[in-house]
Order: structure tokens, then sequence, then C-alpha cells
């Protein structure tokens, strides 16, 4: 007969280990290309933008959010909805960007 | 007007043809390095100007971007140039811009408002275009030293997402 106490304990890791934990994904900025272009991740993820230029860059959706990324700086945002977004650095339009967020 | 388009072609025959011409005729590392520097300061001047005279948010936001922008590129073109031990060299092309750019700054000078405003950002459109031409065509092929080639590649990529971001407030004006 196990103890009730530790099937409590037992019944209380499962319900802690069950939902995914949230992860942190680099994405660096070196010669204005983002690296990797494109990353997989899920609703409560944060994406990290490691700025390694000395140009100051932006991470912009069109009509949605937009994180500033200063230069030699990092900055980050926690992914809230599902779906897949391109996004595009609104001083240099020409990197690109792509996050598909799973449920 | 046909000050800048004489000298705008003048530029891009220097420019432009070099790469047909005897190997000598090819730019050398502290020519290159002079061209590509100018061509900073040149944008960092017009966009000074813009600050003064323009009242529009984007262009405003737009030329404090070309400031920004191009102020780090050229602290990175000094830094290696004084690594390297290269003197910029001044040479006809970087005369013709140059020329070509204080031609460009009186007519900007004669106009106010919106109509600044969108010869402004359409000359930007254009310089970055010619730009852009000249460093894949002559400069990028014509550097000899990798650091220099690199950070010319770097002012490529630079100079073309400035030309996109131009050609993005250029839409917004009208």
């Amino acid at each position: 007969m196990v103890p009730k106490r530790h099937l409590w304990i037992a019944l209380a890791l499962t319900v802690i280990a069950a939902p995914v934990k949230a992860e942190t994904i680099q994405v660096t900025i070196d010669k204005l290309v983002f690296s990797p272009a494109t990353v997989e991740a899920k609703v409560g993820d944060t994406i990290e933008w490691v700025n390694k230029d000395m140009f100051a860059h932006t991470a912009t959706v069109n009509g949605g959010w937009e994180v500033m990324i200063p230069p030699k700086k990092s900055a980050s945002l926690t992914l809230k909805a599902a779906g897949a977004v391109d996004y595009f650095c609104r001083f240099h339009p020409n990197m690109k960007g792509h996050i598909a967020v799973a449920p | 007007m046909l000050i800048r388009h004489t000298a705008a072609l003048a530029a891009m025959l220097l420019l432009g043809t070099a790469p047909l011409a005897q190997a000598a005729d090819k730019p050398t590392d502290p020519q290159i390095a002079h061209i590509a520097y100018t061509a900073g300061v040149i944008d960092v001047e017009a966009a000074k100007q813009a600050l003064k005279k323009s009242k529009n948010k984007e262009v405003l936001a737009f030329a404090k971007d070309m400031v920004r922008d191009h102020e780090a590129v050229n602290v990175q073109a000094l830094d290696l140039v004084k690594k390297l031990k290269v003197t910029p060299e001044d040479n006809d092309t970087s005369k013709a811009l140059t020329k070509a750019a204080a031609g460009e700054r009186a007519k900007l000078a004669k106009l106010k408002g919106a109509a600044f405003d969108k010869a402004y950002v359409d000359n930007e459109v254009a310089y970055h275009k010619q730009v852009d031409g000249a460093l894949e065509t002559l400069l990028i092929p014509s550097a000899s030293n990798a650091e220099l080639k690199s950070l010319l590649e770097t002012g490529l990529k630079i100079f073309q997402g400035h030309e996109q971001h131009a050609e993005h407030v250029a839409s917004m004006l009208k």
C-alpha cells in the first residue's frame, strides 16, 4: 500500500511535468541577416534577438507587433498567439524572418 | 538638374565602364575606401538637410535612420582603414559623387513642404540605387583586402535596405 502522501506527490509531479515548458529561442542578427531565418515555436515561448551589428534593427510584423533591437543589444518577445508570421526589419526591409507558432 | 544629371552620368560612366577597362583602371583599395566613405557622408548631409526642412513624420524618421546607419558604417570604415594603415585617396569618382550631391542639395534647398519631401525621398531612392550598382559591379569586385570587401558587402545590404525603406516612404507620400 503506497502512502497517500506519496500518491499525492506523484500526482503533483505529473501535473507539473505535463505542460511543455516554455523555451527561449535565440535568433542572431549579424550583417543584416536573421539567423535562423525560420523558427518553430509554441505559444508561451520567447524569441530573443541578439543583435551583433552596429546598426539598430527591428523585428516588425505588418499590422502586428514590433520589437526594437538596439545595436549590440538583445531584445525579446513572448509569443502570445498561434499561427505563422512573417517579420522584417523596418529600417532595412530586405531583412526577413519567419516564425511558425504552434498552439 | 542638368548639372546633377551630368555629374551623375559622369559618375555612372566612371563606375560602369571601369570593370571592362584594363586592370589599371580599377580603383585601388585606398580609392574604394574613399568612395564608400564619401557615399555615406553624402547621404548623411542629405538627411541633415531633410531634418532641418521637413515637417513630415515619416520623412523625419527616415532621415534620422539614414544619419544613424551611415554614421555607424563610416565609424567602421574609419576603424578599418586605421587598422589596415590605408589612407583613403580622393579620386574622380568621389569628386563626381560630391559634385552631384552638392547640385542636388542646392536644388532641394529651393523646395518646401510636400514638394521638398517628395524630391528628397525620390532622390534617396535613386541615390541608393546608384550606389548599390557601384558597390555590386565595381567596388566589391575591385576590393583586394578581404576585410574591406566584407565591410563593403555589409554596406551593400545597408544601402539595399535603405533603398527599400525609401521606396516605402515614397509610397506613403503619394
